[in-house]
Order: structure tokens, then sequence, then C-alpha cells
């Protein structure tokens, strides 16, 4: 007999598997994920506590092995603090994955540069994670990241591997450090300076702050980028998750369906209306 | 080996300067070293010159009594070291440490502005050249005090 579906408003009871602490108060949980629900990177998933509420959360793990499906969550308020308490063994309510992802469609022969801020690491990681499964395909790929301090690094071992790693070019920068950091002290933007790449055949996908996504982007088009070829990822409440309630309406868009990744030719022009 | 007004020629900062007035430029110019962890100045010494990275690297600081001190930015190849030296009181208002051996291009801030007053349209090209890292700097300073990576409560 043919399965139901399950209701896409209804959440599935998920296990947290492990639980792994990044920075004071960003954990990444790895959740006994289902193998055939396939994701696609920069897609979301609606994560809940009972009691507490919903969240949408970016999927940060790796798109080729959805059975060990990462969430990065950063405790800022009651659900995601409850959401990143969660041990393992716990369980969770789990709707998704949500959204437009990052387009990698069509990356081949261009050169992909990512440019991450803060927790905007999180989605931008199964994007590269695909991009260095098809790294034969691709022209020159460099991953940038700005955080505020040494400490707010995410995924550390992860980047000081891909530091090493041949084919790919890191730039790490803090805003401020103490002694002792060894590495770049300055806003993401300026890493560019220390970056060749031919404008015309980049693609830029950003993921931050807004003020940072909008430095960036502007950075980008300065170095003759064109909008069409720079991408960024929207963060607003969600609620439904299902384009019917409209609470992550943005512009023409809703962010649930229409986004969270957006060309920046169309996001631009909407980052500077303050009402939005 | 390359003269002083070869180097300072091929400094990507003063490119759109042109030759000629590179060369007016490299006569206050010379050559120096600093070991990591040597200052290249220091807060509230005169600013009376200024650096332009060859190698290495230098970090800007903040120093206060009894706090670590706090990097705020560190410079690389081809980046300016010093701008206060551009308007009075000619003072360094933060400290600048080689964080690794570092050759750069030192420049006589006296002999540069002298020269710049006595001929203005050299110094008007100065400013033009100098004054986007002005900005520059004072954009990126900005975002760092708006702290865009701190955390605003939500759900």
């Amino acid at each position: 007999m043919p399965g139901i579906a399950p209701l896409p408003q209804l959440p599935e009871p998920v296990l947290v598997r492990r639980r792994q602490r990044e920075t004071a108060d960003t954990w990444t949980l790895e959740l006994k994920g289902n193998p055939a629900a396939a994701f696609l990177p920069g897609q979301f998933n609606m994560l809940s506590v009972p009691g507490v509420g919903e969240s949408a959360i970016s999927i940060s793990g790796d798109p080729a092995d959805p059975a060990r499906m990462l969430q990065t969550i950063r405790a800022v308020g009651p659900v995601s603090a409850a959401l990143a308490a969660l041990r393992p063994g716990q369980a969770l309510g789990l709707r998704g994955p949500f959204g437009r992802g990052w387009p990698l469609a069509d990356v081949a022969g261009r050169d992909v540069l990512l440019v991450a801020g803060g927790l905007g690491l999180a989605p931008l990681r199964p994007a590269l994670y695909a991009l260095l499964a098809r790294r034969r395909e691709i022209g020159r790929l460099a991953l940038l990241y700005g955080s505020r301090g040494p400490d707010d690094l995410v995924y550390r071992r992860e980047l000081a591997r891909w530091q090493r790693r041949r084919g790919l070019e890191v730039g790490i920068t803090v805003d401020h450090a103490p002694s002792g950091w060894t590495g770049e002290v300055g806003v993401v933007t300026r890493l560019l300076d220390r970056l060749e790449f031919d404008p015309a055949r980049l693609l830029a996908l950003v993921c931050g702050p807004e003020l940072m996504m909008r430095h960036t982007a502007r950075s980008l088009l300065d170095r003759a980028v064109p909008a069409t070829a720079i991408w960024i990822s929207m963060e607003r409440n969600m609620k439904c998750a299902l384009a019917h309630c409209g609470r992550c309406q943005f512009g023409g868009a809703l962010l649930c369906r229409d986004g969270p990744v957006l060309r920046y030719d169309q996001a631009g022009p909407l980052l500077a209306i303050r009402e939005l | 080996m390359k003269s002083i007004a070869d180097l300072v020629t091929e400094q990507p900062l003063l490119a759109v300067l042109g030759p000629e007035a590179c060369t007016v430029l490299a006569g206050c110019a010379s050559n120096m070293r600093f070991a990591s962890g040597e200052f290249l100045f220091r807060e509230g010494e005169p600013a009376d010159g200024f650096f332009l990275l060859r190698e290495g690297r230098v970090a800007l600081r903040v120093a206060t009594a009894g706090r670590t001190p706090l990097d705020f930015e560190t410079l690389g190849p081809g980046e300016l070291a010093g701008v206060s030296w551009l308007v009075p009181p000619y003072r360094w208002s933060y400290d600048a440490r080689a964080v690794a051996d570092t050759r750069a291009l030192a420049f006589d801030a006296r002999c540069l502005r002298q020269k710049c007053d006595a001929d203005p349209q050299l110094g008007y090209r100065v400013m033009k050249c100098f004054l986007p890292v002005l900005v520059q700097r004072l954009q990126a300073v900005r975002w760092q005090v708006l702290d865009v990576y701190g955390s605003e409560p939500k759900a």
C-alpha cells in the first residue's frame, strides 16, 4: 500500500544524534535524518520544540549525506535556545526542507566565490560541499569568511582543513582580535582586494547579516561583477513556510517559497527599502 | 637592484600619481625592515612618517592599561600603514606592530608635506591618492563599531 505523504504543516519527530559546540552560543545538532529526504544547498528546515515554538534554521550539512542532517543554531531567543540545548537522544519537530537554494546548476566553467559573515557560513557550507564534489568542473573556488572575533568562528577544524586543501582559496578575517591571533583583522570585503578574479566568469554566493551582504555586493559591483552573478540568502521570520501566511514577504517574494536565496539584481533594490 | 624611485613607482596605491610625481615622493622615502614584534609607530607619538608595506604583515591595535591590546586591522603588501601624517595634529592614534618580518617603504612626512605645500598640484594629487584609503578605513570602522555579527534577540 503506498504511503501517505506527510502533511507539510505537521512536524515530524526526529532525534538528536550528536551535539557539537561551535562558539559560546552556537551549536550544531546532528539529527537522525531520512536518507531519502534530499535537500538542496541553501534550503532550510522548520525546527520546533513542543511547547516553546518553531524557527527556520538553515541546513548546514552535506547534501550528499542527507541521513546526517546538520543544523547549526545560535541561541539568541527562546526557540533557538531551546533547540540548541537539546541533548543526544532528545526529540524535536522537523518540517522541510523548504525554499530555493543556491544556483549551482550552471557553475561549470565559472569561478565561484563564497562570502560568509558570522553564522552565514552555515547555509553556505552545503554549497561548498557540493562545489568541492564537482571541483573539476569549475574554475577558481574561494571562500572568504568574516566574523566578529576569533572565538566566534564556526566550523574551526573544518576551516583549518579547507585552508590546507588544494584547489580552494580560503580567506578568514575577524573584526577585532586580542594579541595572539595570527590571522587577518578587518572587514570581510577587504579580503576581496587580495583576490584576483575575472568578473565576467564569477558567480558570487553571499550570506551573512544584511549590512555585510549589502557592502559585499557593492564591493563586487565596484569590481564589475554583474548583479545577476551575485546571490544572497535573506533571513526573515518564517511562520508557515508554505507561502500561505505572508510573514516572510519581501517585496513581491515570499522568502519561504521564492527564497531564501535571491539574485542581487532583484533583492538589492529591496534592501534599500527600510519598511521591508 | 631596484632604486627607491623604482620601488615607489611600483606601489599600486601610488600608481595614479604617475612616474614623475613618484620620483618626487621617492626623495622622501627610504627602505626599512621590521622584525616580527617590532613597532612601526606607537600611539601618541608624532606622526612624522608613513609606510607602504612591501612584504610581511602589520597589525593596527589599540592598547588600554589593564586590558589586552586589541587588533582592529591587519595590513599586508601594497597597503598603507599610517594616515595621521595627513592632518594636524600629526599624531598617531593607535599602534602599528609588525606581526611578521616586514619590509616597507618609509616616507618622511615632513619632507612630503613641504613638497606638497610648495607644489599644490602635487599636494592635491597626493591627497586624492590617500583620501580613498581614509574613506575605506572609516567605512570599515563604522561596520566594526556596529557589530553586525552581534546577536539581536529573536525566536
